[in-house]
């Protein structure tokens, strides 16, 4: 589509769901959005910032999700309405500052978090639920099921927002964020108004001082009334709804993206006569006496949801207080083993549920089909994922590996979150041996770096992006260099958050919006806090090498290894021209008896790279190759060859 | 001509493809064209690390009025655009069914570390086993020899155009790709996209 702030409101367009939250938020007048990129919510603010010029929001990528919430915040303390957008490990980042800012309250404009939580870990390396959160933050929470609802509801977070002072949840999973379909867009807002940070400071008089969360007492009543207040709007919320018998037989509760898995199940098995479906929008806090009007309906309740029973435990305790009217309810859902708290639901999967709990059966397709397509299939291999080709992460780690095996002291490489998180399967040749959330391959590095005095004598490295540098492992490097730690940092500096979409930062000269933006420098921040650095071109095998084992010899505190070299993809996108073409020599391709044991295709393993079973030798796919050279460097036979692009 | 009314409710298109292949923004012109001629459409992709070489679908549903899940149900397939041949045979073996119709650019692409890749031709026989039509469109070599396999999504996107299985074709299609690639872009995506209509048709 052309713009996301096209004026032509009752127009149908194609929206992912993460366009349609932008949007919404957009046409509720937001004056400021702030985020981290992480998928599945990446998409988000870009698109926001596209339209920032012209709408008049200030957005921006924040160096991590308190940062962006922080900056958030202070937007509603002065009148302006707000957005923070951050994956399901963001919002854990975001929660320390949440849980205060609940406590004091927002200030007079509405501020919304858009969090979109990973089943099945498309984009993860966890499946976390994030709903939990809003039950100990306290504060209200909602679910969209579709695009279109994902805008309607995001701008009536803002109304709930600014009705209850509280920050408001709207949640998405992959699915959502990921899925594009029809939107039908609304009005653009009016000009916004000015912003103004109200004077209202008295140091005797905490609840008008509000922005200030303490002290805590007077604060902690008044929140759990907002809360009550919330449950109040969410009773007649329009995003709650039924559709069904009066009286039926199996009572579905679902919410978000299990919501059309639900209804489609019960349409595919024909089913609507015996079957409700009982949709939930406002999940926290739980709209009870709406709830309860159906639990009166019914004796069977099924809950399909993802992840956890949040919305299972919720309703279950609701009705442990209802038996005398309900009576006794039988419950399907995670405790039943119907659904499981874990992974991706779908409508086949609560296809199956129902046939059972319905005692029914259904045939997906022919059973002779099902038969060959099964044998047809067992040709199929397995897709491994991989770093792309002329990754500059493959080269750092094929010089991690060789230096730790020179070095010969059973050195290993703590990870971290991004791209090179890989490291720990093939496509980084296994090398990152712990990894965990955003900076902690260089905070636990701190640890193993000071266990001398239990004789630990390995070498340490930890690595990091750049992006993931300003995030969170800044504070890991000052804590090493203070602490004397010993261990290697490397910085893998490829001038972008590539795993995300190649989202700018702060080291990056640029901003969200193509603003050109000063450069953090990534090497003199460094120095600054007291770390040795060296720079290394990892496409430099021979130098890189080289420095990696002179530094894990060191026995100083933390020091720094910056890995400088562009991003594949951003190359690509800046149209940067290819450096060499590659082919084999098969003369001096010796194939299986070179002893090599295929290198370049089984260890290296660069998607460029292929075997060619009836030569029996190497060769190279012209329609992959980005001509990076690399794989000249670790053919033992010499048998690759590049050749300069004139 | 295009058909004008879908044969089932909903219709659902399945496009198999290899992280990078340009899957993703062929689905979405998909998708855009049937909202320009008034269908309701659901476009599903694999996001995340898949799309660094891994297997990646995107599921496509199209409906007159009713709001679908994103996902294809189990053997409900009823066109697959296979843009490799491997994972064209993987998205039969989820998807597939007697009437299935697959459009399938016959290149492999080579899994990394190592893993072998089945025999060609007995891949593609199995594919013309599980489908009630197939044909295939050597969309890959023709982006390569246009000068770059960039290409190769658009030359597909003209195939499935000009197999005429969906309730759009080149008249819708073309303003799609007109805003998306300005200018010189366009006239190179243009000859991209007519090639594929044009191999389509003699497959």
């Amino acid at each position: 589509m052309a713009s996301i702030a096209m004026n032509k409101p009752g127009a149908t367009v194609l929206l992912m769901g993460n366009e349609a939250v932008a949007r919404g938020a957009i046409e509720a007048g937001i004056g400021v959005a702030a985020a981290y990129p992480g998928s599945p919510t990446s998409e988000v603010l870009p698109t926001i910032a596209s339209a920032a010029e012209e709408m008049n929001i200030h957005a921006e990528w924040s160096t991590n999700e308190k940062v962006a919430t922080e900056v958030a915040a202070a937007a509603s303390f002065a009148g302006i309405r707000s957005l923070g957008i951050m994956k399901q490990n963001g919002a854990n980042v975001a929660a320390d500052f949440i849980v205060n800012v609940n406590m004091t309250g927002i200030g007079e404009a509405g501020m919304v978090i858009f969090i979109s939580d990973d089943p099945g870990g498309m984009t993860s390396n966890n499946e976390e639920d994030s709903r939990p959160l809003s039950k100990w933050l306290d504060n209200p929470l909602m679910e969209a099921s579709s695009a279109q609802e994902a805008k309607e509801m995001v701008k009536w977070a803002y109304e709930v927002s600014e009705a209850v002072n509280l920050v408001v949840f709207v949640r998405g999973v992959t699915r959502l964020s990921y899925t594009r379909g029809n939107v039908i867009l609304g009005e653009l807002p009016e000009k916004k108004k000015k912003a103004y940070f109200p004077a209202i400071w008295d140091m005797y008089n905490p609840v008008k001082s509000k922005f200030t969360s303490g002290p805590f007492p007077v604060f902690h009543k008044p929140l759990h009334e907002k809360l009550e207040k919330a449950r109040a709007i969410f009773e007649t919320s329009i995003f709650n709804s039924y559709i069904g018998p009066d009286n039926p037989e199996l009572l579905i509760i679902t919410c978000g993206a299990c919501t059309s898995y639900s209804t489609e199940a019960v349409e595919t098995l024909n089913v609507g006569d015996r079957v409700g479906v009982l949709k939930l929008g406002t999940t926290w806090p739980l709209p009870e006496k709406f709830m309860g009007s159906y639990l009166t309906s019914t004796k069977k309740v099924f809950f399909v949801e993802e992840m956890d029973p949040f919305v299972e435990r919720s309703v279950m305790e609701l009705a442990a207080s209802m038996l005398p009217e309900t009576g006794n309810l039988v419950f399907y859902g995670k405790r039943s083993g119907h659904i499981t708290p874990y992974n991706e639901q779908s409508t086949d999967l609560v296809i199956e549920a129902l046939q059972d709990i319905l005692g029914i059966s259904y045939q997906q397709r022919d059973l002779t089909y099902e038969k060959e397509a099964g044998e047809a299939v067992k040709i199929v291999p397995h897709r491994p994922i991989n770093m792309c080709a002329g990754c500059p992460h493959r080269a750092t780690f094929w010089a991690i590996k060789n230096a730790i095996k020179l070095d010969g002291r059973n050195g290993f490489t703590c990870g971290d979150i991004g791209c090179y998180s890989m490291a720990f399967a093939a496509p980084g040749f296994f090398q990152a041996r712990t990894m965990h959330a955003m900076g902690s391959g260089a905070g636990v590095a701190n640890g193993f770096g000071n266990l001398k005095q239990f004789d630990f004598d390995q070498p340490v490295l930890a690595v990091t992006g750049d992006s993931t540098f300003f995030h969170a492992v800044l504070p890991a490097l000052v804590n090493g260099v203070y602490n004397k730690s010993n261990f290697t940092l490397l910085i893998l500096d490829n001038s972008a958050t590539a795993m995300t979409g190649f989202q700018p930062h702060p080291g990056t000269g640029e901003l969200v919006t193509g603003e050109s933006a000063p450069v953090v420098d990534i090497e003199a921040l460094c120095r600054a806090v007291g770390a040795e650095v060296r720079v290394c071109d990892p496409f430099d095998l021979e130098d890189t090498t080289q420095t990696l084992l002179k530094m894990m010899k060191k026995e100083a505190g933390a020091r720094v290894i910056i890995m400088r070299h562009m991003c594949q993809l951003v190359k690509a996108k800046k149209k940067m021209p290819m450096k060499y073409t590659m082919h084999v020599d098969s003369e001096k391709c010796l194939g299986d008896s070179c002893g090599c044991d295929r290198l370049c295709t089984r260890i290296f393993g660069c998607p460029g790279l292929m075997w060619d079973s009836k030569a029996g030798k190497a060769a190279i796919d012209e329609a992959i190759c980005v001509g990076c050279g690399l794989c000249a460097d670790i053919c033992p036979a010499g048998a690759i060859v590049r050749e300069e692009v004139s | 001509m295009a058909i004008k009314t879908l044969s089932k409710e909903p219709f659902n298109l399945i496009v198999a493809g290899v992280g990078g292949q340009g899957n993703v923004l062929l689905s979405a012109f998909v998708g855009m064209a049937l909202i320009n001629e008034g269908f309701r459409v659901s476009v599903a992709d694999t996001f995340g690390v898949s799309q660094r070489g891994g297997s990646v679908t995107s599921h496509i549903k199209i409906s007159k009025e009713a709001p679908y899940s994103s996902v294809t149900l189990k053997g409900k397939a009823d066109v697959i655009l296979g843009m490799e041949p491997v994972e064209t045979l993987r998205a039969l073996g989820e998807f597939g069914n007697k009437q299935v119709i697959s459009i399938v650019n016959p290149r492999p692409v080579y899994p990394s570390g190592g893993v072998a890749y089945p025999d060609l031709d007995e891949v593609k026989q199995a594919i013309v086993r599980l489908c009630a039509q197939t044909k295939f469109v050597n969309a890959t070599e023709e982006a390569l020899s246009m000068g770059n396999p960039i290409y190769t999504n658009v030359i597909l996107l003209g195939a499935l155009m000009g197999a005429q299985v969906l309730p759009i074709d080149k008249e819708t299609m073309l303003p799609i790709l007109e805003e998306r690639f300005p200018g010189a872009l366009f006239d190179i995506n243009l000859k991209a996209f007519n090639k594929g209509m044009e191999l389509i048709a003699t497959a």
